[in-house]
């Protein structure tokens, strides 16, 4: 069944969607049969995938089926061995980290990659520079224009911290001295703050407890309702996932083997068997 | 710890917390002093003219603790900005290419140098072009090194100022425009060099050094001004964001290559800069001044200092170029011969330099005026690295 759908959505996409129907379009980002190869390895094995606009979509699978290796595809730090992908009505495949980020998308890492020496607020501000302009000779002479940018990404640095919850007097520590649950913080205020359309979060609830990953799940229906955005979200926590998502993708070795609602992926023989070990279903 | 090493430290947290308008005051009153200096002096006196030479040490390790401080890409191979700035000059503020103009010289904006060959441009505009070539330099051996990482950086940027010493030296026989236009005069070296000429004052005396020294304190508040306002700017914030994590500085929409470029560019112009002004100082530009101990010499300032310190910077530029000048040959020199050994110490300043970062790197590994940045990241060991990724230019 699965297999089908994914064959159909294929021959359908050959390409990624053609500029200009932007905003017309409702899928925000397609992947069409893309695969990563290391050396002998297959991480990512020809994966089809689309992801509506303003949706919640998931990503599951066991350790190593390469979800964040996607991700990294996704978001140009690793150049996809095949396939194409599409983000906003342009074709993004393997362009460069920076310009993928000024044209909307942001994400946080899997095992948190804050600016370890720089303030909260600094690492927030870092977030906005796709969208700043100020350049050298300007900011030497901090020209009036220059200085005015300066407070506004200050003042919405504060605002995102806020946003997120982060206590205002931690506002000027060093990201290596917050707590864990802080550094999440900060991490996805620094990646909100780049304004994306697309917010890609590799294990955000890695290390929460029940509570704390319930806030999480309550935040990213609220970032959609209140700013519109679309997330996909790479998770472990079985209940975050089932609760939150509209869709939800399994990979194994790098391969899709299921894609659906929450329920019927949580029904599909192949998902209970990558989950469950493939020995004794054998 | 040492207790110097503690006071040292409780003195900059303490600056730190000391109100705007005192700490303005203290530096204000800083400044005149250093201002008034030369008066307590004969005008060729020793002391000053090391402080000129300090000063413009000041200037240079400035320049490099931008790609290094800051940008975290470790240069080897400063000495290429030096040497740059120092043939501008060499080029364009001295006899050396006596044909131009069938002997008439060409001038601008230079009265003094009267009607003599050569091309003799204004000190003003040899700084500017001094600082240009040289920010060109800095991107050109930036490139090779976009897609390394750490060491690579280094053995790439050594060799670059291995190949501008060659060129250097081996530059007499090279002729790009024409016989008449050697690249430089190799060992032999392009000598006289006009003095410092600037609008509406005397033109600099070899033999007064107060104008000298006040011209080079200039440049280092000019760069002073210019790494403060850097450090605090938007390119600033993506230096650091690079220096501490590529991957995620790229992923948050910090293009790399553009913001090294940057980073070696600035930091090589401050070198051009310096360099153009030491050659007019000291009156030669020799193929022998751009050795890469020199290279070393500078990146041991800014280590000794504080790696990213703006203020540390300039202790650790002040600091080495004194015990270079004076602790070494005129305080040190005799102790070989007194325990009975018959070699001069000033030959072996380069290893004295060493064994002093190597106590510093025992005591002190964040400079004597740390970053405040780098004290947590030394204490406590933040920051893993992953290769992740896949780098292209
Ligand atoms: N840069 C790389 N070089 C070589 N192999 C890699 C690289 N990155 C990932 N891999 C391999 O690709 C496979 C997929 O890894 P990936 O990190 O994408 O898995 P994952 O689904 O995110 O797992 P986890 O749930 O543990 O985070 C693994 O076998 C991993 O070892
Ligand atoms: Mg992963």
């Amino acid at each position: 069944m699965t297999d089908r759908l994914a064959a159909e959505r294929s021959a359908r996409t050959g390409t990624p969607a053609a500029s200009g129907d932007r905003e017309a379009t409702s899928t925000i980002l397609q992947a069409v049969a893309v695969s990563k190869i290391f050396g002998g390895l297959v991480a990512v094995d020809g994966v089809d995938f689309e992801i509506p606009r303003r949706s919640i979509v998931s990503i599951i699978g066991p350790n190593g089926a390469g979800k964040t290796t996607f991700f990294n595809m996704l978001t140009g730090l690793y150049k996809p061995s095949a396939g194409r992908i599409g983000f906003d009505g342009r074709d993004i495949t393997a362009r460069r980290p920076d310009v993928i980020t000024s044209l909307g998308m942001a994400r946080t890492f899997q095992n948190i990659r804050l600016f370890a020496t720089m303030t909260a607020l600094e690492n927030v501000m870092v977030g906005q520079h796709a969208r700043m302009k100020a350049g050298l000779f300007a900011s030497v002479l901090r020209l009036p224009r220059v200085r005015q940018e300066e407070r506004e990404v200050r003042e919405k640095a504060r605002e995102t911290l806020e946003y997120v919850g982060l206590r205002p007097s931690l506002l000027d520590q060093m990201a290596a001295n917050l707590s864990y649950g802080d550094q999440r913080r900060v991490e996805i205020a620094r990646a909100l703050a780049s304004d994306p359309k697309l917010l890609l979060l590799d294990e955000p609830t890695a290390g929460m407890n029940p509570q704390e990953s319930a806030r999480l799940t309550q935040f990213m229906e609220t970032l959609r309702r209140e700013r519109g955005l679309t997330i996909l979200l790479i998770e472990h926590d079985m209940k975050v996932v089932m609760g939150v998502s509209d869709r939800v993708t399994v990979l194994d070795h790098g391969e899709k083997i299921a894609e659906g609602d929450p329920d019927e992926v949580r029904a599909d023989k192949r998902v209970v068997e990558a989950y469950l070990g493939r020995q004794e279903g054998r | 710890m040492s207790s110097a090493a503690a006071t040292w430290r409780g003195l900059g947290d303490r600056i730190r917390e000391l109100p705007r308008p005192v700490v303005w005051a203290i530096g204000a009153a800083v400044l005149v002093l250093l201002i008034l200096l030369p008066f307590a002096y004969q005008p060729a006196s020793g002391f000053i003219d090391d402080c000129v030479t300090a000063l413009a040490y000041v200037v240079m390790a400035l320049g490099l603790n931008i790609v290094v401080g800051f940008a975290g890409l470790l240069d080897l191979g400063y000495v290429a900005f030096y040497a740059i700035g120092a043939y501008v000059i060499g080029w364009y503020g001295s006899g050396f290419f006596a044909a131009i103009a069938g002997g008439k010289g060409l001038h601008v904006w230079a009265e003094s140098a009267g009607a003599l060959p050569g091309i003799h441009f204004n000190f003003l505009i040899v700084l500017v072009v001094a600082a240009v070539y040289a920010a060109l330099a800095g991107m050109i051996i930036g490139l090779p090194t976009l897609r390394l990482r750490g060491d690579y950086i280094a053995i790439v940027t050594l060799a670059f100022g291995e190949i501008t010493r060659v060129f250097a030296i081996n530059g007499a026989d090279i002729h790009p425009f024409g016989k008449d236009y050697p690249l430089t005069l190799g060992r032999q070296g392009i000598t006289p060099i006009d003095p410092i000429d600037l609008p509406f004052v005397k033109q600099f005396d070899p033999l007064n050094l107060r104008p000298w020294y006040w011209f080079a304190l200039a440049m280092v508040l000019v760069v002073l001004f210019v790494n403060f306002r850097l450090r605090d700017s938007r390119l600033g914030r993506a230096w650091i964001a690079l220096r501490e994590d590529e991957v995620a500085a790229a992923s948050m929409g910090v293009p790399l290559v553009k913001t090294k470029l940057k980073a070696y560019a600035t930091g090589a112009a401050f070198g051009g800069m310096s360099g153009a002004f030491l050659a007019s100082y000291l009156n030669t530009v020799n193929a022998d001044q751009f050795e890469f101990s020199f290279s070393i010499f500078v990146l041991a300032m800014i280590i000794l200092g504080g790696l990213g310190s703006i203020w540390g910077v300039v202790l650790g530029a002040v600091a080495l170029s004194f015990i270079n000048s004076r602790l070494i040959p005129d305080v040190l020199n005799g102790v070989p011969h007194k325990v009975g050994l018959n070699f001069d110490l000033t030959e072996l300043s380069f290893g004295i330099f060493g064994f002093l970062l190597v106590i510093m790197m025992v005591l002190r590994p964040e400079g004597l005026l740390p970053e405040r940045r780098r004290q947590i990241e030394l204490t406590e060991g933040v920051g893993g690295d992953e290769t992740l990724y896949e780098a292209r230019a």
